[in-house]
Formats: structure tokens, C-alpha cells, sequence
């Protein structure tokens, strides 16, 4: 409210959330999305329709696209509902990218260690072993902050190149292909490491099913257990929680341990499966992008289940338009950029209102 | 009876063309059969995947025919997702043309015996599955050749990108090249871990100028390290593609890949039902690789590189011919013995004159 301001907006904020329109906001963002990529369609010389029927329906028609909507989907969904437990309690753990990384690395040592053995328990012992390595990456920056007061943001963010500098030494050293000409990448797993492909003439794989048990098991701890009520204490009200007796550290460490071990349980079942070697290639930002997905999700387990599938349609839909329209890849990174633009748009609209300050006249 | 037919679904392709509207122009596309690429860049890097789609283009336009390419793909589990999708939307044969696409590439040749799989600078083949490269490296010969008359201070900054014997290969060849007419040359090389990263690119070509370099030569895919080149007013070589838009006063040669009569070849063939499973690796005098036009440089060592070129066209000139050391001086190759392309295709060692370790 500086002195002397010609006629400008202001931005006040509402007195009361309203609870339907925090959930209505992301259909809101995305039938904006929806309206905003007809025009740029109509721009780009194709018909919109069509062209929305090609990248938001066309993927979901037949079954194995359905079925590839869930497999690039579950890991995002394992990611973010993991993430969304710490976003609560006001722990940003933006690096679940490397211990996605960490993840793969733990579970392909193990798949590597007993390439010879042809039995189903190496599969089972990766599971352990990818949480194990994900949540250990995230118990640094929680280590990191309790100890030193560092912000998780940074650390964590930072663990995420060193978790790719790792995963390049190891296959560009000790875990190259000795048959591979070379090339930095293990050797492809046997099919004992490979999670058992449930539907066949899909590539869903149990990984699928674990990203659903997840979402339920993280529902029941939100909304049915002491710890989801003090994560959102903590997170809507910190000096509450305190004099309530929440310890912080206590709920740091879970909110990394739990974000970190879901991050590299998804990363075991991308190793495990759909590549089935640990290759230089495995970071493709599932981390980063699990982030809008927690946010898409209102931060629920529930929501972010839609949110994690709706991100994936969108990379299925960017193909489609690519094969069947001709449209350049970008289209699937501006689709999503503009549906977070509307969906932080919308949070900000729902939460504080607009007005005008004409001067010389006294505020309201 | 082929050509026949082959005939009659090009006039109805045409007429199809003519007639459909602009949005179906894709779908149904000027022949009834349709081929499919994927890329790992964008088709705008002006390097690898511009070349391919290139490539692409000159098929299509020989063949009548429109194509379908996907861009940017990952070469993780996406990979495998897109080839599938292709291969199911009746593309009759598929270029996946980055190595990291051979594993996926494999795995939905198994599932599609009908169609015909192509995968460049990959070594995994099967019945419906052929591989495809160019021996770039005898490009990196002649740039050698080039640098080692063009630098002043003998030291030329060599940006890599991951280090498998595609990029070891074409440095050996260039240090190889630089030292039979400058046997003091040297290479500081700089790896960036990536193919594709205009940022990363530039400021490695920064690092090794600011170390002495006054030449860069790239094994990455953006024209970024040539401008800098450029900018300070030194020389360098393009990459893939001709890249002189980029740097008029900077760029020696280029090393062009041209799949353009590949492409054709093979797509007829599928078109035809004669295609068969091969592995090819072609160089200078198959016609895959080109030079671009030698600029800003003198004409007698114009005339050099192009002598070097036509030697290794008549296959009067052979790079990888012994005495070679490795980089600690130790022989490597003796002399008069000749490296097969199985010694070639895996190398992992560097030749004398080339500083710095591999990444390990």
C-alpha cells in the first residue's frame, strides 16, 4: 500500500477456505487446461477437438494403452503419496529424484549379486532393498536438519546429483555389462529379478498393485491414525503442535524415512521390469514430476492417485499426438505447465480475492 | 507383379493425399504403408536427431510415403512404451535410432515378427531386427588431420559425451590423424555425460579454451561449443550435421551423417518384402558420412584434407594401422598390424596424445 500508486489490484485474503472449491480447484485447472490447448490446437492448424479426443481418450481406448496409463502412472503415485505425507507436516523433500535413484541402485545390487540364482526370492529381497536405499537417502537431509539445521530443500535437492553421479560410476565402472562392448550399463537381469508381469499382453507388473496399496494404507494413516492427525497439526499450525507435545523431529524423520523408502521402492520397480537393468537413462524426473502430482492431489492419497494418472495420460497423450497428428513433443511439457500455471492460479483465487484501490479514496 | 502394385497404391496414395483434409493427413498417409522413427533429441538439435529426421524426409519423398516420428524419447522404460505403440498402429517397418533404445527395441521385435525392426549403432540383432551405424571415425581422422595444421599451440579441447567406443574410437582416430602431421598434437578431452546439453557443452568448451586449446572438436550433439569456438574468434568442428549457420568464421569441416539413402533403401525393401536382417557400417565410401564444404583454412591444407579423404574412401588409407600407442606409451598395435571392427566396435582404451583418464 505504497503512497502515491496510481489505481492498481490488490490481492486480500478471503476470510474463510472454502473446502469444496480446494477440491473443486484442480477439475477447475483442468478443464482450463483442456480449453486453453483447444485454442493452442486451433493455433497450430488442427482441429481442436479431434485433436483434445487424440491426447486425452485415444491412449485410454484400447487395453494395453490403459494398461500403460498404470504403469507409467504407479510410479509417480508411490512417489508423491509419500512426498504429500511430508508436504503436510511442512518437510520439503525436494529430492525423492535421487532417492528414486537409490532405490534402483540398492534393488539392481541385489538383482546383480545373485544374477545366477534363478528363483523367485531374489525379486522379493529387491523390494527390501530399494526401500532401504531410498529411505537411506532421505534420512541424510532429515539427518542433516535436526543436527545442523540445514534446509531439506537444498540438501536433498543437492542428493540428487550426487545419486546420479553414483549411478553413472557404477555403471561406467564396477556394474558394466562385462558383455556390453562397453557401453555403461549392467547386464539385463535375469527373470528372477523381474516383478511378475500380472496381466498378460500388458506390461502391468505388481508394482501397480503395490502403488494402490500404498494410496489406501496412506488414506487410513491421514484420516484414521494419531500420526496423520499431528502431520496436519504440524503442518496448519506448528506452535499448536508444540504445545500439544508433537515432536518435530519425530515427524521430520518419518515424513523423509516413509518419502524416502516409497521413492526407492519406485525406483526398484522400474529396474524390476519395464527396463530390467540399471542403465544411465533410469532418472527421467518421475521425482520432480511426483511433486505437481502431490500438489494436483491436494496433498491426499486419494487425489494423488488422479493426479499421478492424469500426468501420465498426459505423456501417453503427448505420443499419440505426436504419431497421429504431427505435433512436436513439446506439446506434453506445455500441457503440463499450463495446468499447474491454472492450478496455482486457482489455489491463489480461491484462497484471496482481487481488489481494486482507486487513491484518494480510503480503503475498506 | 510387385511393382505393380507398388504402383497402384502410390497413384491412390497421391489421390488420397490430394483429396484428404489437412488433419487426416497424417493418419491416412500417401501409401498404405507406413514407417515409423523414434528419436532421442528433439528434431530441432540441429545434430543427431535433425540428421535422422532428415533422413527421414528424403525417404519419405523417394518413396511417396509419409511417415511418423516420435521425438525426445527417453531411453529408459519409456522407450519400449513407444516402439509398442508403433508397431501396433501398423507401422510396417521402425528406426529406434539411439543406443539406448536396443534393449526395448528387442524386446518388441520378439512380440512383432511381422515387422521390421532397425536400430542404429546398437549390436543386438535378431530376424526382424537389423542394426545400422557410420564409422564416424573417419571424419574425426580428417579433423585430426585439419587441427594438427590449424592449431597453434598443438592442443585441441575435445568435448565427449559418455564414454563408450563410439566417442573413444572417434578421439583415438583424431589424435591418430593430428599426430601424422603434428607429432607433439595433444587432446585435453572434457566428458559432459550427456549427448545433449547446449549448457553443459558451451562451458566445457569454455574450460578447455580457458586450458590452453585453441581448436574444439565435439562428440555432442548441439552446435553450443562451435559458437563459443566462434565468439572468441577460434575454430572448431560441427557435429552430425553441417553446422556452419552457427559459426560462418568457426567451423573447419563437419562431419554430416547421411542416412538419407539408408532410409530409402530400407524402407523399400520392407515395402517390397525383401528386407532381411543385416548389420551395416558405413563410412565415407558407402556415402553415410560426408564432410561438409572445408572453410576457413588455408588451401594447402584444404588440399591435405581432402587427400585424407579421398585415401580413406579408396581404402588406400587404413586409421587404426599399427605402430599405436596407448596413452601411457606402451604399444598397443604393432606395427603393420590392422584392428578388426570387433577391436574397433570395443574399444575402450586411449591412444597416445590423448590427456586425461575415462571417466571410471
Amino acid at each position: 500500500m505504497v503512497r502515491g500508486w496510481p489505481m492498481h489490484l490488490e490481492i486480500v485474503a478471503r476470510g474463510e477456505r472454502s473446502k469444496l472449491w480446494t477440491y473443486l480447484s484442480p477439475v477447475l485447472a483442468i478443464v482450463l487446461t483442456l480449453v486453453t490447448a483447444a485454442i493452442l490446437f486451433l493455433l497450430l492448424g488442427k482441429d481442436p477437438m479431434t485433436a483434445l479426443k487424440v491426447m486425452w481418450l485415444d491412449p485410454l481406448l484400447t487395453k494395453r494403452g490403459f494398461a500403460e496409463l498404470f504403469v507409467k502412472g504407479a510410479p509417480l503415485v508411490l512417489i508423491a503419496v509419500g512426498l504429500a505425507l511430508g508436504f503436510r507436516a511442512n518437510v520439503w523433500n525436494i529430492g525423492a529424484e535421487g532417492q528414486f535413484i537409490m532405490g534402483a541402485i540398492f534393488a539392481s545390487g541385489v538383482a546383480l549379486a545373485f544374477h545366477d540364482v534363478t528363483a523367485w526370492p531374489v525379486w522379493l529381497a529387491m523390494i527390501p532393498a530399494g526401500i532401504l536405499g531410498g529411505a537411506f537417502w532421505g534420512a541424510i537431509p532429515a539427518f542433516l536438519k535436526l543436527r545442523f539445521n540445514a534446509n531439506e530443500i537444498l540438501t536433498s535437492l543437492m542428493l540428487t546429483y550426487v545419486a546420479t553421479l553414483i549411478l553413472l560410476y557404477l555403471v561406467v565402472g564396477p556394474w558394466k555389462d562385462p558383455e556390453g562392448y562397453g557401453f555403461p550399463q549392467s547386464r539385463m537381469f535375469g527373470d528372477s529379478a523381474n516383478s511378475p508381469r500380472v496381466i498378460p499382453g500388458t506390461r502391468i507388473h505388481v508394482g501397480v498393485f503395490a502403488a494402490l496399496a500404498v494410496v489406501g494404507i496412506g488414506w487410513f494413516v491421514l484420516s484414521k491414525s494419531l500420526l496423520g492427525f499431528k502431520l496436519k497439526v504440524l503442518g496448519h499450525a506448528p506452535r499448536a503442535a508444540a504445545y500439544a507435545g508433537f515432536s518435530t523431529g519425530q515427524l521430520t524423520w518419518l515424513s523423509l524415512l516413509v518419502g524416502g523408502g516409497l521413492a526407492g521402492l519406485a525406483g526398484m520397480f522400474e529396474v524390476a521390469g519395464p527396463i530390467g537393468q540399471l542403465t544411465p537413462a533410469l532418472p527421467t524426473g518421475y521425482g520432480f514430476t511426483a511433486i505437481i502430482v502431490a500438489f494436483l492431489g491436494r496433498l491426499h492419497p486419494v487425489g494423488v492417485l488422479f493426479g499421478g494418472l492424469v500426468l501420465a495420460l498426459s505423456y501417453l497423450g503427448g505420443e499419440k499426438a505426436q504419431i497421429l497428428l504431427g505435433l512436436p513433443a513439446a506439446v506434453t511439457k506445455i500441457n503440463q505447465g499450463i495446468l499447474l500455471f491454472y492450478l496455482l492460479a486457482c489455489d491463489l483465487f480461491i484462497r484471496y480475492r482481487l481488489r481494486l484501490v482507486v487513491p484518494g479514496r480510503k480503503a475498506a | 507383379m510387385l511393382i505393380k502394385r507398388r504402383s497402384f497404391t502410390k497413384g491412390l496414395g497421391l489421390g488420397l493425399a490430394a483429396g484428404a483434409l489437412p488433419l487426416l493427413g497424417r493418419t491416412a498417409s500417401a501409401s498404405d504403408f507406413k514407417a515409423g522413427y523414434i528419436y532421442v533429441g528433439p528434431i530441432g538439435d540441429h545434430g543427431w536427431s535433425y540428421q535422422h529426421d532428415q533422413g527421414r524426409l528424403a525417404a519419405d519423398k523417394a518413396l511417396g510415403i509419409t511417415s511418423t516420428y516420435v521425438e525426445k524419447v527417453p531411453e529408459g522404460a519409456d522407450a519400449e512404451r513407444v516402439i509398442r505403440e508403433l508397431a501396433e498402429t501398423g507401422h510396417g517397418i521402425i528406426f529406434t535410432t539411439s543406443f539406448g533404445f536396443m534393449d526395448p527395441t528387442l524386446k518388441v521385435a520378439r512380440d512383432y515378427p511381422e515387422v521390421k525392426f532397425e536400430h542404429a549403432t546398437g549390436y543386438k540383432r535378431a530376424d526382424n531386427l537389423a542394426t545400422y551405424n557410420i564409422r564416424f571415425y573417419e571424419a574425426r581422422y580428417i579433423q585430426g588431420v585439419i587441427a594438427g595444421r590449424m592449431s597453434k599451440s598443438g592442443v585441441v579441447g575435445y568435448i565427449g559425451s559418455i564414454p563408450i567406443p563410439e566417442v573413444i574410437m572417434g578421439m583415438n582416430a583424431f589424435i591418430l590423424g593430428m599426430r601424422s602431421v603434428n607429432p607433439q598434437g595433444r587432446i585435453k578431452q572434457v566428458f559432459i555425460n550427456s549427448w545433449y546439453d547446449p549448457g553443459k557443452e558451451a562451458d566445457a568448451a569454455k574450460a578447455l579454451l580457458d586450458q590452453g586449446a585453441d581448436i574444439i572438436a565435439q562428440h555432442t550433439d548441439s552446435p553450443a561449443p562451435l559458437q563459443v569456438a566462434e565468439e572468441r574468434g577460434l575454430k572448431g568442428f560441427g557435429q552430425a550435421s553441417d553446422m556452419i549457420k552457427f559459426a560462418p568464421n568457426a567451423q573447419l569441416t563437419s562431419a554430416v551423417d547421411f542416412w538419407d539413402g539408408y532410409y530409402t533403401e530400407r524402407t523399400k525393401a520392407a515395402m517390397e518384402g525383401t528386407w532381411q536382417s543385416h548389420d551395416v557400417w558405413g563410412g565415407l565410401k558407402s556415402g553415410m558420412l560426408h564432410m561438409a564444404p572445408y572453410l576457413n583454412m588455408p588451401d594447402d591444407v584444404k588440399q591435405m584434407a581432402m587427400a585424407a579423404e579421398a585415401d580413406i574412401r579408396d581404402g588406400k588409407l587404413t586409421i587404426f594401422k599399427g605402430p599405436i600407442n596407448a596413452q601411457d606409451g606402451s604399444p598397443k598395435v604393432a606395427a603393420g598390424e590392422t584392428l578388426d571392427d570387433g577391436a574397433i566396435a570395443g574399444m575402450d582404451w586411449l591412444a597416445e596424445g590423448v590427456e586425461g583418464d575415462l571417466p571410471n
